[in-house]
């Protein structure tokens, strides 16, 4: 491999958002006739890593070398000039327009675009790597696989050697993913350089070359594809067990307290998001949640809380006052709160969903419990006391409680959040990636309160990303992938790898359609 | 080696988001900005009219304050204008973009008119004044809710809807203005009652506008608790917010649209009724003269706050006043106070750019790359 001449080399390229660490001296090559996989978690730093060498992002620190000199690459022209073409994984598309419109677009030529030659030009790319395009369709009426086609040949037909794509295949049946392998491996004989982010493991073996694999923004390694298997590379990717200290405590009698039984959801393009989905959560224990991103976390949340339509399927409540059984699926967040379930859920998007950014922490407080009361006027007094109260035991950093929370760095943001849902003394806490973007000590804070509320005897459903911390905080994690239950595991007797594997691994009926 | 290329990559203006700013210098910048807007002005002035700007200036002033009459007149004017401009703010605190509070004013104009038309001269005042009010209130909320209801049921785009409205209302209006016309052929409705004066509002103190002002001055009282300290008003700026957090805490947002513009609409047909059976005494397709619009400026201006209403209101009403007396008194064109108008608006406004983003240079000399 070493004589092929190299397309891309990336020295030590750092990068960082704030005070988030995006990458941290990455580096890596890409020859040219080859396929390079880059391998990592979500929020590991891939695509970051690509939008520097396609113009989209400037590198803080470091250097890329294309065809061995040293560049600046500070937009997509400077990319494109150098033969660099990315695939982004939210096609970049004019709805209206026809393929060979929208794969001229945006080019500078003199006079009209002459639509004959480049129609031409896109007939004779496709018959070279066998893509099967009909370059006078409009793109409104094309398939999600014909679309990447376009995108595919807009850098072709601009001159790239060097191609970028990112998760070309999330969006793909399995049939169309072989059809894009093949003219992937095509491309690679042809002798341009290829690099796919993917967190795919079966994919990255049987197609790429060599794997580079990134985990929490740094590099660990490249290897060979010939030399690697999929338990090597899930290693690499989740890395070593790392002891977080977490203190966990045995689960006191758990009771089941939240019995799903197989439920099923649709997106509003009516794919299948969730399928088949039955577990139950017990008071008293953590149920992680891992999975992709993506594989119907939020979905499922949003279910138990009544903001998902559940096309069928029981979610049923054990109230621990009354004993009776509560069937929560299909009830609106309203009705399920007047049946006395008292369902806390810290979602996703803190400052989307949970919080309104530009009003004060008081406001916050009382969006939950405003209603209180007939009176036609708000009360603020027990909600700024309560504001109060989370400010000094969860030490918020804030100049007071009269201000708008979207000041407020995304650990205060956070801890107001996981504050006010806790404040309402529930009996099942739902959050999704409470610790996303946190601090060390920040995460600490939140993974400590969910440890006091699930010795308070509430069942506790923690979204996690990161598997070190589900393994030492949860009492038993679910997997999911694609959608569906690949498994349910006691966290104190599996390993990262098991985790790692059961969320990454692609059986034919995980995909959909 | 990377400081280089950094340096390399560095722009030179900076423009970022501003956190916070504090009370007083956000005043320093507006008092700022309208003070080049007058000398922007004085340039323009000299250039085009060859008159002292200074002349031009107090001429506005006498527009506005030069006599009682004037006095009352532009209090009168900016009551107005603030009713509307209370009307469509908390359905843009909900940022529901509705364009039609002219259509929905004019609607309250008619329903005013009718009762006096019809009942003028047939019941007792102490009925007859409740029957307009509520009347005119009715129709304007009935006029808002028809784009609400479609919007919360199926999603329609209101600013169109509201848009289109307003040419329903300024038609219907024609239509009543020949069935009502009087004297015939006069193509207009003439003073109602001017006899009888059935319907007029009464006059507080001897003085014609009293009433109105009043009454402006009661509902920006009550816009501004509306919006802070009640429920109601606590979820229409959730709804604003963010959709999904409404959601989130199980509001029913098709009821808070609906419900918020059947009470931006009721006080639209507040301000028709005043328009018609307080001031103008008669109805016409003009007579809301697009207040409407002027209305959605102030209540942007002042970012939802019923109290700096008032001082937006007056600014505005000052400006147009002012400009009319320059046309007349100065014998200058009229395009001419418009373009004074504008000049001041777009400074004001542009302000705003300066809170809520910082603008930094950076320049950087030396170190040639190499």
């Amino acid at each position: 491999m070493a004589e092929k001449p190299v397309a891309i080399e990336l020295k030590n390229i750092s990068k960082t958002f704030g005070s988030v660490v995006a990458n941290h001296r990455v580096s890596l090559m890409v020859h040219e006739g080859e396929i390079l996989s880059v391998l990592g978690e979500n929020g590991s730093g891939k695509t970051t890593l690509m939008n520097m060498i396609a113009g989209i992002y400037y590198p803080d620190e470091g250097q890329i070398f294309v065809r061995e000199k040293e560049v600046s690459i500070r937009s997509p022209k400077d990319a494109f000039d150098l033969k660099i073409g990315m695939i982004h994984q939210h096609f970049k598309l004019v709805d209206v327009l026809s393929a060979a419109e929208n794969i001229v677009l945006g080019l500078k030529e003199k006079g009209r675009y002459d639509l004959e030659k480049v129609t031409e030009e896109v007939r004779r790319i496709s018959a070279k790597y066998n893509f099967d395009i009909d370059p006078k369709k409009k793109v409104y009426e094309m398939s999600v696989s014909e679309k990447q086609t376009i995108e595919i040949i807009k850098v072709l037909y601009r001159g790239a050697e060097i191609l970028i794509l990112d998760e070309p295949t999330a969006v793909l049946t399995p049939q169309e993913t072989r059809k894009l392998f093949a003219i992937l491996r095509k491309m690679r004989d042809d002798g341009k350089a290829i690099v796919i982010i993917t967190h795919k493991l079966n994919e990255v073996l049987e197609l790429s070359d060599r794997v580079a694999v990134l985990r929490k923004g740094e590099y660990v390694g490249t290897i060979d594809t010939a030399e690697a298997t999929e338990s090597i590379l899930a290693e690499m990717m989740v890395g070593k067990k790392v002891t977080l200290n977490i203190g966990r405590s045995e689960p006191n009698s758990p009771q089941d307290r939240l019995t799903v039984c197989d439920i099923h959801c649709m997106n509003r393009e009516g794919i299948e998001v969730l399928s088949d989905i039955s577990f139950t959560a017990r008071a008293g224990e953590i149920l992680g949640i891992a999975g992709i991103a993506g594989s119907g976390q939020r979905e499922l949340l949003e279910a138990i809380a009544g903001l998902q339509y559940v096309d069928h399927g029981q979610i049923l409540y054990h109230d621990p006052k009354t004993g009776k059984d509560e069937d929560l699926c299909r009830k609106k967040p309203m009705q399920i709160r007047e049946l006395g379930v008292r369902l806390s859920f810290v979602p996703e998007d803190r400052l989307g969903m949970g919080l309104v950014g530009n009003m004060d922490i008081i406001d916050n407080m009382m969006l939950r419990s405003y209603r209180k009361g007939h009176s036609f006027f708000l009360k603020r007094k027990d909600p700024r006391t309560l504001a109060q109260q989370i400010i000094e035991q969860l030490q918020v950093v804030t100049p007071s409680a009269t201000t708008p929370v979207r000041r407020l760095s995304g650990g205060n943001v956070q801890k107001v959040l996981v504050g006010r849902e806790i404040a309402s003394s529930p009996t099942v806490i739902m959050a999704a990636y409470p610790a996303r973007g946190l601090d060390v000590n920040s995460s600490y804070t939140i993974y400590n309160l969910l440890n006091q509320q699930k010795e308070r005897g509430v069942a506790v459903i923690f979204v996690g990303e990161d598997l070190d911390v589900l393994v030492e905080l949860c009492d038993r994690i679910m997997v999911l992938n694609g959608g569906r239950i690949t498994g349910i595991l006691d966290a104190r007797k599996t390993t990262k790898e098991e985790i790692g594997l059961l969320m990454t691994k692609t059986e034919e009926r995980a995909v959909n359609e | 080696m990377n400081k280089e290329m950094k340096q390399h990559h560095e722009q030179h203006l900076r423009i970022s988001k501003r956190d916070h700013m504090v009370f007083w210098k956000s005043w320093l910048i507006h008092v700022t900005a309208i003070l080049l807007a007058l000398l922007v002005c004085a340039f323009i002035i000299v250039l085009i009219t060859g008159y002292n700007p200074l002349e031009v200036y107090s001429s506005m002033w006498e527009g506005t304050f030069g006599s009682a009459r004037k006095v009352w007149l532009t209090m009168q004017e900016t009551a107005m204008l603030l009713c509307i401009s209370l009307a469509v703010t908390p359905a843009y605190k909900m940022r529901f973009w509705n364009i039609g509070a002219e259509g929905q004013t004019l609607i309250g104009c008619l329903a005013t008119a009718a009762c006096m038309i019809y009942f003028g001269n047939r019941m007792p005042v102490y009925l007859l004044i409740p029957v307009m009010f509520l009347a005119s209130m009715a129709a304007s909320a009935i006029w808002a809710m028809i784009p609400a209801v479609c919007r919360a049921k199926w999603g329609t785009n209101e600013t169109l809807f509201t848009l289109m409205m307003n040419y329903v209302a300024t038609q219907l209006v024609s239509y009543f203005i020949t069935f009502w016309e009087n004297p015939v052929g006069s193509n207009s409705v003439g003073i109602i009652n001017s006899i009888s004066k059935g319907g007029w509002l009464p006059e507080l103190f001897g003085q014609k506008y009293l009433l109105n002002i009043i009454i402006v001055a009661i509902l920006t009282v009550l816009m501004f608790v509306y919006l802070r300290y009640s429920k109601q008003g606590y979820e229409l700026t959730v709804v604003g917010e963010s959709e999904n957090t409404a959601r989130y805490i199980g509001l029913n947002i098709k009821k808070v649209i609906i419900r918020t513009l059947v009470i931006s609409g009721a006080l639209c047909g507040v301000a028709g009724f005043m328009l018609v059976a307080g001031t103008d005494h008669t109805i016409s397709t003009d007579t809301v003269g697009g207040m409407g619009f002027t209305a959605i400026m102030i209540s942007w201006l002042a970012k939802f706050n019923p109290i700096v209403m008032v001082l937006a209101s007056f600014l505005l009403t000052f400006l147009s006043r002012g400009a009319g007396e320059i046309a007349t008194a100065l014998r200058l064109n009229q395009s001419v106070s418009d373009i004074l108008t504008g000049i001041i608006l777009f400074f004001i406004i542009g302000c705003e750019f300066f809170i809520q983003y910082k603008v930094s240079f950076r320049f950087h000399k030396k170190e040639v790359k190499g």
